[in-house]
């Protein structure tokens, strides 16, 4: 079999058994959704005129659309907080031994956790996505090449911050570690524009705020949903998301080479 | 690799196509602790081959390495034909390993692991569904093959490993370990799978700390001690190198206890105990011996027993040169 089938052949493999776990434990991945979930509504229905009027809007509902695209981005990051966590599992337990003693394709054990990661974090967008629309949100004037603009965005975001995950659960020694070493991945949403713009945040702060890689995301995703100015954002999402990806790939194959020393 | 570099690179030796693993001046170290300090090894295929020593002689170290998990700082190795740092893709098809921890999945079932380990073999659908079936059944863990394999007990866990490295027909298998944490039942039971496997003409390469172990089950051993080989052979030859067995009687009348201690002069004496310790190799022969010449001196010791040599005595045995061991040995 050449290098390459093999290689696809095992990373599906790998990738069915990586489903297999979200599938007969859904639970963690259910967790990982309500975050998100919950403060969806959280800031809709409790915050959601205090909200838009100090933005200088209308009523909730003006909220709804300046908050979906924000929590979408953060879906992703607490989806991969779990990609972390299953990978420091992996890694901690004696099934990474064998399969590094089997020959098959070395990288397959990781591309598989990645593969499955995007699609679990594009399964939780749609679902988050869901409770956005069922509480009325709606894209304005969206094409159909706006809308796969969206979601190459939301696909090229997750894979960069499931490559991040695979580096940080690589060097987690257990789970409870995994958790806390990503927990940047759940905290940067809260200080990007997800739920007030960066010019309303205190001057000294709005640099980290605007450059950190969520803001350049999301300020993308709205302006393809909602028609709002993207600007130089576009190409700031895409090098974040490039740099990221990189960054993590990088990062974890030094760590799973280092494991053979 | 073309295989007509082979003979090249191979160390010299008496059967060099037919080693399982051969392996010269093996060495590693974790900074500045030396793991293996050169370790020679050459197991002729077909044969189990125990590797014992006690905790931290380097044992699994040298599995890691032969196994391709790990590479060696220095020296020569070659499994199945394969050199191990030129080819370890070749090796890997040609081994299965059992670690000293679990290497199952606990998500997902025994069947599952069993249908994965097809897969990554690259067995057809059919196949791998056939070899899962027969395997389970061979290992008795048809019954909880549709249980996650986190709820398994101890020996089924190990069974369902030993099962997941049989699904790729591997000819060389390593065991680490393979029945430390087991229940008596479960360690024979393991005994038995282990014997079963060599007679399918498989290579078994085993580490234990049990010299029982290796007793029961080892065509050769060799005995591992601070990374270096002490001592190889059958395990009969090994014992006869092991001064350790004894006759101990033991008196309770403190005046028989003098008069034999004055009759069997050869006798070791422990005077608080009432014991004398007669030096013996455990035969039958040697025991009637001792027993007739007792009798004809009139010496009536209250209790009598034999004690064969055990890992301990190896030890120190084996080990008395070596200046840490000696330390601790003087204790």
């Amino acid at each position: 079999m050449s290098t390459l089938s093999l290689a696809a052949r095992d990373t599906t493999t790998m990738l069915r058994r990586n489903l297999l776990h979200a599938r007969r434990y859904p639970s963690l991945t259910l967790n990982l959704l309500l975050t998100p979930i919950m403060l969806l509504l959280l800031f809709v229905y409790i915050f959601g005129d205090t909200m838009s009027a100090g933005m200088g809007g209308g009523d909730r509902s003006d909220y709804i659309a300046y908050v979906v695209p924000g929590l979408l981005l953060m879906t992703i990051g607490t989806t991969t907080v779990g990609t972390a966590v299953s990978v420091s599992n992996d890694m901690t337990e004696g099934i990474i031994a064998r399969f590094r003693t089997m020959a098959i394709h070395r990288g397959s054990v990781i591309t598989g956790h990645v593969i499955g990661s995007v699609l679990q974090s594009v399964i939780s967008v749609v679902l988050v996505g869901a409770v956005g629309v069922a509480i009325g949100f709606r894209s304005t004037d969206a094409t159909v090449v706006e809308w796969l603009a969206a979601l190459g965005l939301l696909v090229l975001f997750a894979l960069a911050l499931t490559w991040i995950a695979v580096g940080m659960g690589m060097v987690s020694p257990n789970a409870e570690a995994a958790s806390n070493n990503a927990l940047p991945l759940t905290f940067l949403p809260l200080i990007s524009s997800t739920f007030v713009p960066v010019d309303q945040m205190p001057g000294w702060f709005q640099p980290i705020a605007e450059y950190q890689p969520f803001t350049p995301a999301i300020e993308t995703l709205r302006g393809l949903l909602l028609g709002t100015e993207i600007g130089h954002n576009g190409w700031l999402a895409l090098a974040w998301c490039l740099a990221l990806t990189a960054l993590g790939y990088f990062w974890s194959k030094a760590v799973f080479d280092r494991e053979a020393k | 690799m073309p295989s007509s570099v082979m003979p090249m690179i191979t160390p010299p030796d008496r059967h060099p196509s037919s080693a399982a693993v051969s392996a010269s001046g093996l060495r590693k170290s974790y900074g500045d602790k030396v793991v293996l300090d050169g370790i020679d090894l050459q197991i002729p295929a077909g044969t189990i081959f125990a590797l014992l020593g006690p905790n931290g002689a380097g044992k699994t170290t040298a599995v890691k390495i032969l196994s391709t998990l790990i590479t060696a700082d220095g020296g020569r190795a070659q499994v199945a034909g394969h050199d191990l740092s030129a080819a370890p893709q070749a090796v890997r098809a040609a081994i299965g390993v059992t670690g000293q921890f679990s290497a199952v999945d606990g998500l997902i079932t025994g069947e599952e692991n069993m249908l994965l380990m097809a897969d990554l073999n690259h067995l057809s659908k059919q196949e791998g569904r056939r070899v899962t079936a027969e395997l389970l059944a061979r290992f008795d863990l048809a019954e909880a093959a549709k249980k996650p394999a986190s709820t398994y007990s101890g020996g089924m866990k190990r069974r369902l490993d030993i099962a997941m490295t049989l699904v790729g027909s591997p000819r060389i298998i390593f065991l680490d370990e393979p029945t430390t944490g087991l229940d008596p039942r479960s360690r024979h039971n393991m005994w038995q799978i282990i014997r079963e496997l060599v007679a399918d003409g498989v290579t078994v390469f085993l580490t234990t700390q049990y010299l029982e172990e290796a007793d029961q089950l080892a065509d050769r051993i060799a005995v591992l001690n601070n990374g270096k080989i002490a001592a190889e052979g059958t395990a009969e030859e090994l014992k006869r190198m092991i001064p350790g067995g004894h006759i101990r009687l033991r008196f309770t009348d403190p005046d028989a206890y003098r008069t034999a201690a004055t009759a069997l002069t050869g006798a070791a004496r422990d005077d608080e105990a009432l014991a004398l310790q007669l030096p013996s190799n455990g035969t039958q022969r040697e025991l009637r011996s001792v027993l007739d010449w007792l009798d004809s001196a009139d010496i009536e010791a209250d209790e009598l027993t034999l004690h064969t040599p055990d890992l301990d005595d190896v030890f120190f045995a084996l080990t008395a040169t070596v200046p840490t061991q000696s330390k601790e040995s003087a204790r």
